[in-house]
């Protein structure tokens, strides 16, 4: 029977990855089942369940928290995201972080101090060199 | 006999330190396999996602990007990623000054610097020198997480969409081997590396819902996978970057524990010396 890669990866880790005779994933339009020697085709994915049917007739089955799902025709790729990505979620988390940047900034200058930080980054350097050569010495 | 008891209250004091930092050391070397694990877990993701990337801008006419787009430079942003902790050598440092040299060339042709910052020494740093931090990420543990640091880079990408920046790069800690790491800063936006690459494939994709919504979530991910790549392998840096330090920390310990034996061993004989000089002086006296 013809089988299909099927490989299932998530931005921190490696799902699953095998041969597969068939393969449901929920995209955005809908169910898809993917045979071996499906059209190319990508999608997005909602949170669901990808279900693959093994070459032994087992079936797995994966949860997903949506994603984006790459057809070829040897090739299945679901690159499943870790985490509900909703755009309002996004788009809050952002201000979040956006958010703290500028408490942590409150009460500074606006114009950043490359004389400073340099400055300050060349004294550090000094030290770290002063350090290595008592070192040496005390190796002599 | 002056000083011998200072000296072993030092002596112990020191053989206290030499204990932590040889637990740290342990430590550390323990979180940098799980590390190390982390980083490598990342990589099928990544390369995956570049692959559809590289091919969704090859075959894609109609619809070009922005991230596919090369604009003038006005303004460009930094995220620049660091650890949540000290005691790791000069990790943090090294990058600090990569990014902050790149910064005062951009800043030299005037062209301005937004930053977003992950981890906290990162912010610690940048806070004094006034950068304008737009965006952070701090506290993300010994498991960075990819949902902890997507709100940080999707501010610098609203930027980049909203025209406030032109050019995107994270600096990071690149992880050569255990002993070695060396701090570089990685174009983002433009995509570059994806748009330039020959095209091998005559054959396109059919889009669901469409071209532009799947381009967009993908061209996101792949941005955000390529930042996640680096806080991961600069979490495996850091760890491996305190195992040295503290290892580095174990034998100087080590050492100083050694010179001070030896004063304390001279002072004792040398009180020894004296106190049986003062006998035999005594007694021959009597």
């Amino acid at each position: 029977m013809a089988t299909i890669k099927v490989e299932i990866v998530s931005a921190e880790e490696n799902i699953w990855s095998g041969r597969g005779t068939m393969v449901f994933a929920p995209g955005i339009m809908g169910e898809l089942g993917i045979a071996p020697r499906h059209t190319p085709l990508i999608t997005q994915l909602k949170p669901g369940d990808v279900r693959v049917q093994t070459e032994d007739g087992n079936e797995e089955f994966f949860f997903i928290s949506g994603g984006i799902l790459e057809i070829q025709p040897d090739i299945v790729t679901v690159l499943s995201d870790t985490a509900i990505r909703a755009k309002d979620l996004d788009e809050a988390k952002a201000i979040e972080a956006q958010k703290r940047a500028e408490d942590a900034m409150k009460d500074q200058g606006s114009e950043m101090d490359y004389a400073r930080a340099k400055a300050e980054l060349i004294q550090i350097a000094a030290q770290l060199r002063s350090i290595e050569k008592i070192k040496e010495l005390r190796r002599r | 006999m002056a000083g011998a008891k200072e000296i072993r209250t030092q002596i112990k004091s020191i053989q206290n330190t030499r204990k932590i930092t040889k637990a740290m050391e342990m430590v550390a070397a323990s979180k940098m396999r799980r590390a190390k694990e982390r980083m490598e877990f990342a990589r099928p993701y990544a390369e995956k996602i570049k692959s559809v990337a590289t091919h969704m801008a090859q075959a894609h006419s109609e619809y070009k990007h922005p991230y596919l787009i090369d604009r003038d430079i006005k303004r460009v942003g930094y995220i620049v990623v660091s650890s949540d902790r000290g005691l790791c050598g000069g990790l943090n440092i090294n990058v600090f000054r990569r990014a902050l040299k790149d910064m005062s060339e951009w800043n030299d042709k005037g062209v301005g610097v937004d930053v977003a910052i992950i981890g906290s020494k990162g912010l610690a740093f940048f806070k004094r020198f006034n950068a304008n931090i737009i965006s952070e990420a701090t506290h993300l543990g010994d498991a960075p997480q990819l949902e902890e640091i997507v709100g940080a880079i999707k501010v610098m990408m609203n930027r980049y969409m909203d025209g406030n920046i032109d050019r995107l790069f994270v600096s990071s800690n690149e992880f050569i081997n255990t002993m070695t790491q060396s701090p570089q800063s990685v174009q983002l936006i433009p995509a570059e590396n994806i748009a330039d690459e020959e095209r091998q494939h005559h054959w396109d994709y059919i889009y669901e819902p469409d071209a532009k919504q799947v381009v967009d979530e993908t061209m996101n991910r792949y941005i955000e996978s390529l930042v996640y790549k680096a806080v991961a392998e600069n979490s495996a840096c850091e760890q491996s970057a305190r195992m040295v330090a503290m290892k580095a920390a174990t034998d100087n310990a080590g050492d100083l524990i050694g010179d001070l034996e030896l004063i304390y061993n001279k002072a004792r004989q040398t009180a020894i010396t004296q106190e049986l000089s003062e006998i035999v002086a005594g007694a021959a006296a009597v």
